[in-house]
């Protein structure tokens, strides 16, 4: 099996998959709970979860374990389980992986702040990260996506983790902002600094995720296109949330969406998918659109 | 109407010159500057420099030359956040630069709050802060607090996860009429609609304002689920927190 890496390479486009919170929430997940915990008791759900984006089309399917530092997992009381949570977390997307897809290990923000804007060291940081990174491991990922950073340094030493703990190949991911000046991440990084800074940091794929519409996201992908010649993956939420009556919903349809996906592909992405708001009916809509 | 000459700090000048793009809010920043004392001036450039030391240092000194505390807050602290405040809203700063001033605004807060609340004088207001129920994230929310604190705010922050009770509690116990509420989750937003809602049936919600943000949060949404106030970052949040605490002083004399 050639992995990800090397098909993107050769040409291919990829496609990715959609929201995890989303879908457990529809699922069972409480608002507000504690989505990795369902790799505990809910194992059906995650599996089948993957299960889906996989029928739907999508070649890599990343695992339940985006607040799976030892940081978020304490908040729920499983800061002492980070590598069972995690392992658990690969197994069951690897347990429904068809052969020719592929299985990355999503890892999001620890939600606390390094020095000195917050209280925590690098070295407390990175041995948080490469607990995670040992347990998405050794339950088999073929690779690590981390994503919805914030913080390059808080990135680069995610991304150092991946390095150090294991051989695997590492997709990387910022959310950006737009402000009266432009794109910026919250620390003020430009969508081109935080791709020099991404490749920098040793990361295999580059992009962007989470945060603003599909329309803003093509002009992101533009931007760190012209500052790497990475491979480049994004992640599109679908819209900005509104409330209808008592419910929440995401503006933007599967075909609106798929449609829009041409402007991301043809501003230099090289896998996308979808974040906060997307389905597998999403995914099903871009494969449609962009593959067949 | 003051000139830009008229502010004698060269690095208040300077940032002057650099920062403030349009030009009444510049006129409105000169009036400002210039009419205060040079060793308020060289206060307020500490701020926006980001020097703790050089504000714990500078505001000792004032206070120790019998310097109003009042004063030291207003044209020293406040004014050097006023400018750092226009340089994050316009993308030419970003929050560790912010947190930096937040830092150094807190340093010369720690010699005048002591003096302020000795003499009887009330904070620039009360506020109630707390992440809504069922949601664990607390970044946006810290940064919310140290800059009204920064700012002379009273802050009782209730910390992540907080119950509809748990803010009345505090209303109740602080006696505040300002509730911040923030939200990283799409699923935990309609617990602020929800908590709003629990302040209606407690016959509270004539009593407060509330405030709310948090990254999937819009204005649109704020207006939906019946706040008073939406603000974008930490930097909007302090003035919305004033202009709030302006209409309820008008409202509860």
């Amino acid at each position: 099996m050639r992995d990800f890496l090397d098909r993107v390479e050769a040409g291919e486009l990829l496609i990715s998959d959609g929201a995890t919170g989303t879908y457990l929430q529809e699922h069972g997940l409480e608002p507000g709970g504690c989505p990795e915990e369902f790799n505990l008791s809910r194992p059906d759900v995650v599996r089948q979860m993957a299960a889906d984006y996989f029928a739907a089309g999508a070649d890599l399917v990343l695992t339940n374990s985006f607040g799976g530092s030892g940081y978020r997992l304490k908040e729920y009381g499983f800061g002492d389980r980070v590598e069972e949570v995690n392992r658990l977390a690969a197994e069951h997307a690897r347990a429904v992986a068809p052969a020719d897809r592929f299985v990355l290990g999503s890892i999001g923000p620890a939600g606390v702040l390094l020095k000195p804007n917050g209280p925590v060291t690098r070295k407390e940081m990175f041995d948080a990260y490469c607990r995670q990174v040992r347990g998405l491991a050794d339950g088999g990922v073929d690779g690590f996506c981390i994503e919805t950073m914030f913080d390059l340094s808080e990135m680069a030493l995610a991304i150092r983790a991946v390095k150090e703990t294991t051989s695997l190949p590492v997709v990387a991911t910022m959310v950006f902002d737009k402000g009266p000046k432009g794109y910026f991440t919250m620390m003020g990084q430009r969508p081109a600094q935080v791709a020099e800074g991404l490749a920098r940091a040793g990361a295999d794929v580059i992009g962007s995720n989470c945060g603003l519409p599909i329309g803003h996201m093509v002009e992101i992908v533009a931007a760190m296109r012209s500052a790497s010649a990475l491979p480049i993956l994004t992640h599109v939420n679908a819209g900005m949330p509104k409330i209808e009556k008592t419910d929440i919903v995401y503006p933007d349809s599967p075909e609106f969406m798929a449609e829009e996906m041409d402007r991301v592909v043809g501003a230099g992405a090289n896998i996308v998918g979808g974040c906060c708001g997307t389905s597998p009916d999403y995914i099903r809509a871009f494969v449609r659109r962009l593959k067949d | 109407m003051a000139e830009l000459g008229d502010v004698e700090n060269e690095f208040l000048c300077n940032e002057l010159e650099q920062y403030v793009e349009e030009e009444v809010e510049k006129q409105r920043m000169v009036d400002l500057y210039a009419a205060i004392s040079l060793s308020m001036q060289a206060i307020a450039a500490a701020i926006i420099d980001g020097r703790h030391h050089d504000v714990d240092r500078m505001t000792r000194e004032a206070l120790d030359k019998d310097v109003q505390a009042l004063e030291v807050m207003d044209d020293g602290l406040i004014a050097g956040m006023a400018l750092v405040g226009i340089k994050f809203r316009d993308n030419f700063i970003f929050v560790p630069e912010v947190l930096a001033c937040a830092r150094a605004m807190k340093a010369g807060m720690a010699h005048i709050e002591p003096i302020l609340s000795a003499s009887g004088i009330d904070p620039v207001g009360k506020v109630i802060m707390g992440t809504v129920k069922g949601d664990l994230h607390d970044i946006g929310k810290n940064l919310c607090i140290m800059m009204l604190r920064g700012s002379g705010f009273q802050v009782i922050d209730l910390g992540v996860d907080t119950s509809p009770d748990d803010f009345i509690g505090a209303v109740e116990e602080h006696g505040a009429n300002l509730v911040g509420m923030s939200a990283l989750l799409t699923t935990t937003m309609p617990n602020m609609g929800r908590t709003i809602e629990a302040f209606i049936d407690a016959d509270l919600r004539d009593d407060v304002k509330f405030m709310v943000g948090g990254a999937p949060v819009t204005e649109e949404f704020a207006e939906e689920l019946g706040a008073d106030a939406y603000g974008a970052d930490a930097v909007e949040c302090v003035e919305v927190a004033k202009r709030l605490t302006a209409e309820s002083a008008s409202v509860h004399p």
